[in-house]
């Protein structure tokens, strides 16, 4: 082995003209950006107020900031695929088969793990210390180097534009196809990396979120008056921490098939790819409710609010949550119906992911009937929680078609199965983080966003949505399978076509949230809420400024009602200022968690290209980093709300 | 607020997709653009029929959730009509039970048909026909298809001619990474995994063509891994059957060696069967040590 392992000159994207451009625009991209905050002079700005920041408002706008960058690339590469589908009929397109299989690998693991993981943590870490009336986290620390994990994993996907390739073998790496027989290059080994190390920060998030939640809470605030976000970030919260070691096993051991010569999922050598399709689902399936329970938090917000009226039937809701909650670990083999296993089984799993439906449909009907009788405000929040009611239940229905063993043994692996999780996904999560998104925003920037670009964004997105993805399920009645590079069936192009106009439409939705945000900067004095209190709130966060103090509040609150805020108009009640306070304690910045983080990307580009030495380096880089912080005393310092002295930054 | 309209828009938008969508489904176009909705074969058939109906079932709670949708937000606008606004109003145990009972009762009903025709619809369960079933062992291959019939003594490749009437019974294997063989209108698919084996039961009606392929992505040539599928009356197939097997070209061990290449070409070939254990053999060559014996007991079931 040479001094960079495998790494050399043939790394660099020729094969492709298209992936050279991606890797231009995207180098160009990283220097254009280093560029400008050089010009700006903005540097020690960034370092001191956000890269080494601690605070769960800073931390949760890099989440998202991060989970929007990535959604690009992830559009980037959905637009590719369905360009490369509407042109590619009897020819070969304008893809190689390299090209677009790392493509089709590429989008699933990013809007995953890099968009809505990201996304949803960002939406957790701005808003939940705030409804429950706390001043941070309980792990502050922990938080940032969940935050500058996931950016690191996030970092390799972007790094395999570059230097070497991404994955062929799809989001999921199914063996053998991805052992070292099949498939010996970099890709996996990409996949297996950006997909571990993201892994760990996700299993902190979790930690960190249930503990928040259950210690942190303001006095009053029983279970019971925790708003719905707060429950479905619990419950995700506990997902995470129970579902995410079994990713970081089933990617741990197929790391160790590929670089230790070991044979849990080979083909022979007492191998057994059906265990890893096992332990994969066993993390894959709760992943879906980790990243559709937040939304229908985000929903349950919007909806009371903008109706006027507290959630109908409360308590449905909470129990609904808890048992998706509780299922979504009992369903797993619906994946993989068509590996052979007895009827017995595959009807026991079809039914159990049927079940999971009751719940849903509570939820959906309860939302519907908080609207019933209200005062309702047709704001885009609501514009995106009307289009998820309308949509999702589509993709329900083609979930309980699919959750039939013999039905699936026609869909398995088809169109019809990619349209359905879109189905499911795109209004389910994505709508549900651009509806927090848009609600949340005035309350972290102490602005509001653009009505008219939000609701111009909502209709290309959903239009678009429909125009891309009901196409697919026709198409898998036609038999198409995914994943096709090219085909030789003329039926198939027209509805590929349409569903390559959705993806412009989708192009245009999200060039309206672009110009959304730049036109509400641009206008932010109008926009301007100096309330703290826009949307006329129902819960505790809107009951301190907006922006928040980095403390969140003066006094910690006192919780009457599940709807706080709404209990204290209605009642006129005003909490009394306390004749003096005492100094608030609030952890320092430390730029431990980016160092963490960029050992980590630097640990798994080492593994990538077998450069043992600078493996060894930056592992012993993230223990030092993780000792020398752990010995530190004094990580704290104290504020004075009223006069401010004290504050350190 | 003048928002109303699009709301009820939206929710009418989506009628008409579905509308469009089932006009494209059940009209206009051919069985062989839709094989799934004019099956060929009584499993394919029940499976079409399963879809029809539980889509059905589910609409008894779209429909509502649809109109309520529509309804709701242009009802109880801001600035509409103020006098039904109740903003206490968050519970009724009545409609907490409603809301609950209705999907349950729906699921119940559904999971009762999802056992009965799990059951029913099991891929290992030979099907209904008369005779007894067509043996073909059918092996998975970088990027093709190779068919052995046992007791013609012949094997094919990307070509699966089966007869009309009688059940034909597939066991499955891979000489590669995971597969999925899957036949859309004559049959549902199943994995095709390396040292395993798993099985796909069918009847065809009547003489048709299909077109069978893997749709589990197995890299390279993964798009064009698909095969021809001719169902023939009986007397044809048993000409077929016997001019295969004059054909020339003979399938022993270093034939299939040659052929399991990824580099050996993927068009449709016919052979002789001139060795026995050939597929046996190929299950075996995952097993040298032992390895296969969970594989073996759930090839067994």
């Amino acid at each position: 082995m040479t001094f960079l392992g495998r790494l050399g000159f043939d790394a660099l994207p020729f094969y492709s003209p298209v992936a050279l451009t991606g890797a231009l625009v995207e180098v160009g991209g990283l220097v254009a950006v280093v560029l400008v905050v050089t010009w700006l002079g903005k540097w020690s700005y960034l370092w001191r107020e956000w890269l080494t920041s601690l605070d769960h408002k800073r931390i949760g706008v890099m989440y998202i900031v991060l989970a929007l960058v990535m959604l690009m690339r992830g559009f980037v590469d959905a637009f590719m695929m369905r360009t490369q589908q509407a042109v590619a009929f009897g020819s070969s397109g304008y893809l190689p088969p390299e090209h677009f299989n790392q493509i089709f690998s590429a989008h699933g693991t990013i809007m995953i793990f890099f968009m809505a993981m990201p996304f949803l943590t960002g939406l957790f870490n701005i808003v939940v210390p705030l409804q429950i009336g706390a001043r941070d986290v309980s792990f502050p620390f922990m938080n940032a180097v969940s935050l500058w994990l996931t950016a690191a994993g996030a970092a390799l996907v972007m790094t395999s534009l570059v230097l070497g390739t991404f994955s062929t073998a799809g989001w999921t790496a199914y063996p053998p196809f991805s052992e070292v027989a099949y498939n010996p290059g970099t890709g996996v080994d990409y996949w297996i990396w950006s997909v571990f190390i993201a892994g760990f920060g996700s299993t902190m998030t979790g930690i960190n979120f249930v503990v928040t939640i259950l210690k942190r809470r303001a006095p009053g605030m029983t279970l019971m008056r925790m708003s719905l976000f707060v429950w479905t970030t619990l419950v995700t919260s506990i997902l995470m921490v129970f579902a995410f070691p079994a990713l970081t096993v089933s990617t741990a051991l197929l790391a160790l098939d590929r670089y230790l010569g070991m044979h849990f999922f080979t083909n022979g050598g007492g191998g057994n790819m059906m265990n890893y399709l096992n332990l994969f689902w066993i993390w894959g399936h709760p992943e879906v409710y980790i990243l559709i329970l937040p939304a229908f938090g985000v929903f349950s917000e919007v909806v009371a609010t903008f109706s006027g009226k507290p959630l109908f039937g409360y308590r449905s809701l909470v129990y609904a949550t808890a048992v998706i909650g509780i299922l979504s670990f009992t369903v797993w083999l619906h994946h993989f119906f068509t590996m052979g296993a007895s009827p017995n089984v595959n009807a026991a799993f079809g039914i159990a992911t049927m079940v999971i439906a009751v719940p849903t449909g509570v939820k959906i009907f309860d939302w519907l009937l908080t609207m019933y009788r209200g005062q309702i405000r047709l704001t885009s929040p609501m514009y995106w929680t009307l289009g998820f009611i309308v949509t999702f239940v589509i993709g329900g229905a083609t979930g309980v078609l699919l959750a039939i063993p013999p039905v699936d043994f026609l869909m398995h692996n088809s169109v019809f199965l990619v349209a359905h999780f879109h189905n499911m996904l795109v209004p389910g999560a994505l709508f549900g983080y651009l509806a927090g998104y848009m609600y949340w925003f005035p309350k972290v920037f102490g602005f509001r966003l653009d009505e008219t670009w939000g609701k111009c964004a909502f209709w290309a997105w959903i239009l678009g949505f429909y125009l891309a993805f009901m196409p697919l399920y026709v198409l898998g009645f036609m038999g198409m399978p995914r994943r096709m590079e090219h085909y030789d069936v003329a039926a198939w192009q027209p509805l590929l076509i349409v569903a390559e106009a959705g993806a412009v439409l989708i192009f245009a939705g999200i060039a309206f949230l672009v110009i959304q945000l730049v036109v509400s900067i641009r206008n932010r004095e109008t926009l301007r809420d100096c309330t703290g209190d826009p949307w006329d709130g129902r819960t505790l966060e809107w009951a301190t400024a907006s922006p928040p103090p980095h403390w969140n509040f003066d006094d910690i609150p006192e919780v009457h009602d599940l709807d706080e805020l709404a209990w204290r108009k209605r009642h006129a009640y005003k909490p009394k200022t306390p004749s003096r306070r005492s100094p608030i304690v609030m952890p320092d910045n430390t730029p431990a968690g980016l160092l963490i983080g960029a050992f980590s990307f630097l640990f798994g580009f080492a593994l990538v290209w077998f450069i043992w030495w600078l493996a060894v380096l930056s592992f012993a880089g993230i223990f030092a980093t993780l000792t020398y912080r752990s010995f530190r005393d004094g990580t704290e310092h104290l504020v004075q709300p009223d006069g401010l002295p004290g504050e350190s930054r | 607020m003048n928002l109303h309209p699009q709301g009820r828009l939206q929710t009418r938008s989506t009628l008409w997709f579905l509308a469009l969508a089932s006009i494209v489904l059940l009209g206009g176009c051919s069985a062989t653009d839709l094989p799934i909705i004019h099956p060929g074969s009584a499993v394919a058939l029940s499976q079409r029929n399963l879809v029809i109906v539980v889509f059905g079932l589910m609409l008894i709670v779209l429909i509502p959730v649809w109109l309520m949708a529509a309804w709701f937000p242009w009802k109880y606008r801001a600035g509409g009509n103020e006098t039904g606004y109740r903003p206490d109003w968050s519970q009724s145990l009545l409609i907490d039970a409603i809301v609950w009972a209705v999907p349950a009762i729906l699921v119940m009903v559904i999971a009762a048909m999802v056992w009965i025709y799990t059951h029913r619809l099991d891929p290992y369960r030979p099907a209904t026909g008369t005779g007894p079933p067509l043996e073909v062992q059918v092996v998975a291959l970088d990027w093709k298809w190779l068919f052995i019939y046992p007791d013609q003594k012949v094997a094919t490749v990307n070509e699966l001619v089966v007869p009309a009437g009688r059940p034909v019974q597939l066991h499955i294997t891979a000489d590669t990474v995971m597969n999925s063989l899957f036949v859309p209108g004559l049959t549902g698919q199943i994995y095709a995994m390396a040292g395993m084996e798993t099985r796909l039961n069918f009847d065809a009606e009547k003489p048709r063509d299909y077109r069978g392929r893997n749709t589990q992505y197995s890299g390279g040539q993964f798009p064009d891994q698909h095969f021809a599928v001719h169902v023939e009356t009986q007397p044809q197939f048993a000409r077929w059957a016997a001019a295969a097997a004059k054909s020339g070209s003979v399938l022993n061990q270093s034939a299939y060696d040659a052929l399991s290449s990824r580099k050996s070409a993927s068009g449709v070939k016919e052979f002789a069967l001139a060795d026995d254990n050939l597929f046996a053999g190929i299950i075996a060559k995952y097993c040298s040590d032992g390895g296969c014996r969970q594989a073996s007991a759930a090839s067994a079931r």
